[in-house]
């Protein structure tokens, strides 16, 4: 008899596989960026049942809230071109396919022949995390223990932005949906809550899963909501301060962790008395950072002055 | 080898993590569209987080290990990153392809 | 105990099979409306049930309240996206409509 949980569990993990082979099958281009975001949905659901709610809540947020937004805008530009069908039964393909399902088999082998529940480095970061400042593991790892990863990983994101500007700045602006007066109510009642939401996600990240990523990508999506609802406009004047909100969630990370190595201490090293507060005003600069980025990443072009030549296109 | 078979949570998606990770492969090798390829290599990222996941679970009453989990959440952001950038790039190369380039 | 574990059981079960007839409406119907009805009232009511038998089995004051609240957010975002899709199509068929008639008006 096998246990209900884990029949759950197969039923979830057939349905990620065959949810995954129809983003590669289905011919209509919507259909397949709705199938990715279901993927995303059932991936972070079987997240949540491997005990990792904190990486389900950034996956559904960020992998696939966020990616899913940006796929969407994506598609509405090249609006007008008919996908070609996604495949074609040809030589090239079946030996493609026979390779990779040999990568895969073999990638299946060597894990079912890993000895699963080796010791890891949990015991290490459970012995250290009266340490760190916080009382969540992931919170701890993530700003305390390999902080640096995390500091390179808002500095891509940065990177990300300052190449999607620069590579947009020729493109014509494509034109922007209406979206009509029940989803401008919608996002007025929805807007202060989602605010809230995203405060409270950073601020319970602390002690339970939660954090900057998460609570960023809610904030994120009020961005977006300003922006699809015409809210808010990004204007040339503005870019000023969109380039300082960007770039200060790196800096500050970048100058904390700089300035508590003295004194003996070494680089990311808090000093045990301030590391809750120094951790907490880390992220929630970081947090805004993120948000920013990432509705910056949707906006997509860099608001610069209307030209000549754009006006008359 | 020995391959110890029982039926639970962390074999079951750790097995469709890896499948999901070669369709992921197949795709990106195969597909011509731009679009679908950005997708597939998507599938190969989630596949390899399910790995990670799972090698961090330590069974449903335990409390799984901390920093693959940690590992995973800095790829989801780098891999949004990634994504906005190809995504900028295939609006680009379409918008220079009709001529809509200003 | 007994009796509120089979309330919430009984609750829960009720909402799935809502879920469930939502679902086999939005494959089984013909038009984009029609899905659209049997996928937001069915799944409104599912999630509220579930939400429900969630509650009866909820620790303190405060799941109860996160409850409500995220019962509340679903219902409304799903209302609002109900109207997108809806407007959408039904603009969708107006042009599909007006391309028709020029068409037969322009050989």
């Amino acid at each position: 008899m096998i246990d209900a949980l884990v029949l759950f569990d197969l039923v979830l993990a057939l349905a990620i596989i065959g949810i995954a082979a129809g983003v590669l099958i289905l011919r209509d281009a919507f259909a397949m960026i709705v199938c990715f975001v279901i993927f995303g949905l059932l991936s972070a659901l079987a997240w949540v049942r491997l005990a990792a709610p904190d990486v389900a809540l950034a996956e559904a947020a960020i992998g696939t809230g966020v990616t899913g937004a940006l796929l969407l805008k994506t598609l509405a530009h090249l609006r007008g071109r008919t996908l070609s069908p996604p495949l074609r039964v040809k030589g090239g393909l079946v030996v493609n396919a026979a390779l990779c399902a040999l990568v895969t088999l073999a990638g299946i082998g060597v894990f079912l022949a890993t000895p699963i529940g080796g010791a890891g480095l949990e015991g290490l970061v459970a012995q250290n995390l009266a340490a760190s400042g916080v009382a969540h593991p992931v919170t701890a790892v993530l700003l305390n223990f390999r902080a640096f990863d995390t500091l390179m990983e808002v500095v891509v994101l940065l990177v990300a932005v300052v190449a999607v500007w620069s590579m947009e700045r020729g493109i014509a602006r494509a034109p922007a949906p209406v979206m009509g007066e029940v989803y401008a109510g919608f996002a007025r009642l929805v807007l202060p809550a989602a605010v809230i939401v995203g405060a409270y996600l950073l601020w319970i990240g602390a002690i339970a899963p939660g954090g900057a990523f998460q609570g960023g990508a809610v904030l994120a999506a009020v961005g977006l909501m300003l922006l699809i609802t015409r809210a808010y406009t990004p204007l040339p004047a503005h870019r000023g301060a969109a380039r300082i909100v960007f770039v200060i969630g790196t800096a500050l990370f970048a100058a904390v962790a700089l300035f508590v190595a003295q004194g003996g201490r070494a680089t990311f090293e808090y000093p045990a008395a301030h590391a809750k507060s120094l951790i907490l005003i880390i992220e929630a600069v970081v947090t805004i950072s993120i948000a920013a980025t990432l509705a910056a990443l949707f906006h997509g072009r860099e608001p610069v002055a209307v030209s000549v030549r754009e006006t008359r296109a | 080898m020995n391959f110890d078979m029982n039926l639970d949570t962390g074999t079951i998606f750790g097995v469709a993590g890896m499948i999901v990770f070669g369709i992921g492969l197949f795709g990106a090798l195969s597909v011509s569209d731009s679009l679908r390829r950005v997708l597939a290599l998507k599938l190969c990222g989630v596949g390899a987080s399910f790995i990670l996941i799972v090698a961090a679970w330590r069974g449903p009453a335990m409390p799984a290990d901390p920093v693959p989990h940690a590992l995973v959440i800095t790829g989801i952001v780098v891999m949004v990153s990634a994504t906005a950038v190809a995504l900028a790039l295939i609006r680009r190369i379409h918008s220079l392809e009709n001529g809509r380039d200003v | 105990m007994i009796l509120i574990d089979s309330l919430a059981a009984l609750a829960i079960l009720a909402g799935a099979g809502f879920f469930m007839a939502g679902t086999i409406g939005l494959l089984r119907f013909p038009d984009t409306f029609c899905r659209l009805h049997a996928l937001t009232k069915a799944d409104g009511l599912g999630l509220a049930l579930i939400c429900l038998g969630a509650a009866l089995l909820a620790g303190s004051a405060g799941e109860i309240v996160r409850l409500v609240l995220i019962w509340l957010f679903v219902v409304l975002s799903a209302a609002t996206c109900a109207h997108l899709v809806a407007r959408h199509a039904r603009a969708d068929a107006a042009a599909a409509r007006n391309t028709a008639v020029t068409k037969e008006t322009r050989p």
